[in-house]
């Protein structure tokens, strides 16, 4: 019988076993997680859940039924640790070996750290379930909170931390948050959004160390202050986790390089979601966006499947989506279509940029992203603008 | 029956929200052909009102996070919503579409 193995069980990987056997894939299907627990949806991580709003049952991304449909044999809490593409074994921790006829890496990515760092209580990451409890336990007692890095976590994590109550400040390296994102003027928006809820924005610096003996006391800044703080939260981005395909032969850079059909260089692996880059009409891109890792896996069983069953993976569709992410900050709720340039003119559509409002974006009179607070109806009426001009591109 | 709205107010293509004290959850009204369709307006994600979402044929997508819906199942086709939105049969009587109370009657299963 054939053997898929679809390494990771976040929301890529179930995506792919889910894909799999609506295509009607009938072989076996292992799926092999790094995490013992039940995947999980993250975008609550930062909410809701650190709010104390939802507890982990009412983000799984999987049920009775669906598991039921997936047929699947889970070694969750195992992490992969090779992969020979050669006989497409995968090596497990502690040493076993699991042989695969077609392999989906679904392995995500990891957040950042600060490096060289002290190893201080109270400082936290945001990226699993684990982390989020552990941060909700630290916020769940007064103190002062510094987030370093105004990202979408970033920004998130604030709200949260603020709407608990406490001082929050955000430290961000760029003059204004997600300045190279979405540019000078919707960043000058949405760091007016952290100052108007009350948290205290601190930008153009860097965080150069980490300051307290148990705990942490103070945060210090590359101008030579230091900012109090007995919770540290670090939002700076996230690395795609390869490291275990080191030999594989399968290629990376920043990311596992796919095809537009996710294929990556090795035949019957294919990579989808955060972990993988794909090459695209717009170059290269590695999208850590929910909506890519829902849709991205759909294409890789797609071709996967081709490829097993000996048919062209070329009649297959391609993996190019115009980019989607949304935020939910402070009540409000942010929606962001597109890749708009740094450079690119910001166009008042609807509403006003002082409240609620649709804009788009603009390079060479064309439109290049649509951005929203609050008005999801207009914004999908300019989104499928944009989605036209995105596929004649 | 409670009385939703006279059904000459309905434009194909277009979708009705219909939030009213008297009617127990906000509804959307879609008229697709010579059907008329009535589901609950909330997502069942989140909290979107589907009627500002996009209507293509039997189906409507969340404004937010695009599962789509199809309103004679109520089923979403991808998630994040994995669970249906409730579907209800509409009768029109004297040009006015009704709806049975007993149908809107939040459960504990549908209750969140």
């Amino acid at each position: 019988m054939t053997t898929i193995a679809v390494v990771g069980t976040g929301l890529a990987g179930v995506r792919a076993a889910e894909a799999l056997r609506a295509e009607g894939y009938d072989g076996r299907l292992v799926l092999v997680g790094e995490e013992a627990a039940q995947p999980y949806d993250r975008p609550p991580l930062s909410k809701q859940v650190l709010l104390g709003k939802c507890e982990s049952q009412d983000i799984a991304l999987t049920d009775e039924d669906l598991r039921a449909v997936l047929d699947a044999e889970w070694l969750l809490g195992t992490r992969a640790t090779a992969l020979d593409p050669a006989s497409r074994a995968l090596t497990l921790v502690g040493g076993r070996s699991l042989h695969a006829d077609g392999v989906v890496i679904a392995t995500g990515a990891r957040a950042r750290t600060l490096p060289g760092m002290p190893q201080l209580h109270g400082v936290h990451t945001l990226r699993t379930l684990d982390d989020a409890h552990r941060l909700r336990e630290d916020l769940s007692r007064p103190g002062r909170v510094v987030v370093v890095g105004g990202g979408f976590i970033g920004a998130e994590v604030a709200s949260s931390a603020r709407a608990l109550g406490h001082e929050v400040t955000i430290v961000e390296y760029e003059q204004k948050p997600l300045l190279r994102q979405l540019g000078p003027e919707a960043a000058g928006i949405l760091g007016r959004l952290h100052t108007d809820h009350g948290v205290a924005l601190v930008t153009g610096v860097g965080v150069t160390g980490l300051v307290g003996e148990e705990g942490v006391r103070e945060v210090e800044l590359s101008d030579g202050r230091l900012l109090p703080a007995e919770v540290v939260v670090v939002g700076v981005g996230a690395v795609p986790n390869t490291e275990w395909l080191t030999g594989s032969g399968v290629a990376c850079d920043n990311g596992v390089l796919t095809d537009e059909r996710c294929r990556t260089t090795e035949p019957g692996i294919v990579a989808a979601g955060d972990v993988a880059a794909y090459r695209c009409r717009g170059g290269r891109l590695r999208i850590e966006h929910w909506t890519n890792a829902r849709d991205m896996p759909v294409i890789a069983a797609g071709s996967l499947l081709a490829t097993l069953r000996g048919q062209d993976p070329m009649a297959q569709p391609v993996h190019d989506p115009l980019p989607y992410v949304w935020s939910d900050q402070y009540g409000v709720h942010l929606q962001i279509a597109g890749r708009p340039g740094v450079d690119d003119m910001l166009e008042l559509v609807s509403g006003s940029f002082d409240d609620s409002f649709a804009a788009v974006y603009r390079r060479d009179g064309e439109i290049s992203g649509v951005l929203a607070i609050d008005s999801p109806r207009e914004f999908g009426r300019l989104r499928r603008d944009l989605r036209s001009a995105w596929s004649i591109r | 029956m409670i009385q939703l709205c006279p059904i000459a107010d309905l434009t194909p293509g277009a979708v009705t929200r219909i939030a009213r004290p008297d009617v127990p959850v906000p509804l959307a009204l879609v008229k697709v052909g010579e059907r008329v369709f009535c589901v609950d307006d909330t997502c069942s994600h989140e909290t979107a009102s589907l009627s500002d979402g996009w209507l293509d044929g039997h189906e409507i997508e969340c404004p937010l996070h695009e599962s789509r819906f199809d309103l004679r199942t109520g089923r979403p086709d991808c998630p994040p919503a994995r669970r249906p939105i409730r579907t209800h049969v509409v009768q029109v009587v004297d040009g006015m579409v009704c709806v049975e109370e007993a149908s809107l009657a939040l459960t504990a299963e549908t209750a969140r």
